[in-house]
């Protein structure tokens, strides 16, 4: 049986990288292998997941550099740096160390016949954020951005009045339907370098919403919502990297919308409507 | 954000004006892309036919065609350059907008000055 070498951030903002030895399994994904170190290793690790199958986002963590879905990322996809930082994402915390801390790691109980050749892993909780504790950030402000984006429907149909008709082939209709599978999971937001170096760009998940809205012909805060968009805080600040369409697990393309959105200000400019 | 929601955060500029310094930096980028190939193969035309100060005073003295184009240049560069330098100094030196925009104000200013003076000593003078 051999064993994977996972080194893992500890404490919050100031903290350092932990390394433990978990057994290597054939199938295996990082989530399993957080949550064996939780369970037999260290029980004091906290991480958040919820339904474990890709489907809520909440597992989103950095591995080896990357941010990733931990429940729907491999081992064996991504050990000993296979998928490692592929240029210009920012890592925003050190390497880890080469020594674990003799305190903390310890071995787990299946040591008989380990060669501890099966790799090793990075895990740090996603970039971007403040850290509550070690794989746990305080995803306030990503949602706080997604509020002042505009990123909320207002309609102003009553119960009274008709069902609204939209055709679901109309162009407006495809591009609000191209965007509109986002769960809020934080990826695109820590894979971005604008996020990292500027701390008010509302960010690719809060400007994605917005697009959705603006094809949304039900929506009546139109004018207010490109106003909240418009700007370096808003979408006129992307520089059209790309990291956030390369990594969301849902292939969506914030890159897109904010481009449908840099075309939406800037009409409504040239007309004096913004 | 509202006009009332700006002034208290002391925004220097409205939605309305970064929407539309956006698509003059797109459009006096399109102007500069022709201006630049242009002016590659004018310098590789000069490189063949001398680079001489009197070759090159020569060529551009009293020629309406270079004063034309070459202010154009000038002005788009003078349009362009501040934009970007001015988001560069918010993202990599961490200015604040106020101050960023008052660079960018100064550096256009130095570049039109600049330019047509050289324009002007290349064509006038």
């Amino acid at each position: 049986m051999s064993t994977l070498r996972v080194s893992i951030w500890r404490g919050r903002d100031d903290g350092r990288f932990v390394t433990y030895e978990v057994p290597r399994q054939a199938s295996q994904t990082v989530l399993d292998v957080v949550t064996h170190v939780q369970r037999h290793v260290d029980p004091s690790l906290s991480y958040r997941f919820a339904c474990r199958v890709g489907m809520c986002g909440s597992c989103a963590m950095t591995v080896n550099g990357v941010a990733r879905w931990t429940c729907r990322t491999h081992v064996s996809k991504v050990v000993d740096g296979k998928s490692s930082n592929r240029g210009g994402v920012p890592v925003s915390r050190p390497a880890p160390m080469a020594t674990s801390d003799a305190g903390d790691a310890a071995v787990d109980g299946t040591t008989e016949g380990s060669d501890g050749d099966g790799g090793s892993l990075t895990i740090a909780p996603l970039a971007n954020l403040p850290v509550i504790k070690d794989l746990v950030t305080d995803m306030r402000e990503f949602f706080d951005k997604w509020a002042r984006a505009k990123g909320q429907f207002k309609g102003a149909s009553t119960r009274q009045d008709d069902f609204a008709r939209v055709m679901p082939a109309s162009p407006q209709r495809r591009l609000a339907d191209a965007g509109i599978e986002c769960i809020g999971c934080g990826v695109c937001y820590a894979s971005c370098d604008v996020v990292a170096w500027r701390p008010d760009f509302a960010g690719p998940a809060a400007l994605n919403r917005a697009w959705t809205l603006v094809n949304d012909v039900r929506d009546v805060q139109q004018p207010q919502r490109l106003r909240a968009v418009a700007g370096d805080a808003g979408c006129h600040a992307c520089h059209t990297q790309g990291s956030c369409t390369e990594r969301c697990p849902k292939q969506l393309a914030p890159t897109a919308a904010i481009a449908g959105l840099k075309r939406a200000t800037a009409r409504a400019a040239m007309r004096g409507k913004l | 954000m509202s006009a009332a929601t700006q002034a208290r955060q002391g925004e220097a500029m409205s939605a309305a004006t970064q929407a539309r310094h956006w698509y003059w930096q797109r459009i006096s980028a399109m102007v500069l892309a022709a201006c630049v190939l242009v002016h590659l193969v004018t310098i590789v035309y000069a490189v063949r036919s001398g680079l001489s100060g009197e070759a090159l005073l020569a060529r551009t003295r009293g020629s309406v065609a270079f004063a034309v184009f070459y202010t154009m240049f000038v002005l788009a560069c003078a349009v362009h350059v501040p934009i970007g330098l001015a988001r560069i100094a918010e993202e990599w030196l961490g200015w604040r907008e106020r101050a960023s925009a008052l660079a960018a104000r100064a550096v256009a200013l130095a570049i039109v000055a600049m330019g047509l003076r050289a324009v002007y000593a290349m064509v006038f003078a």
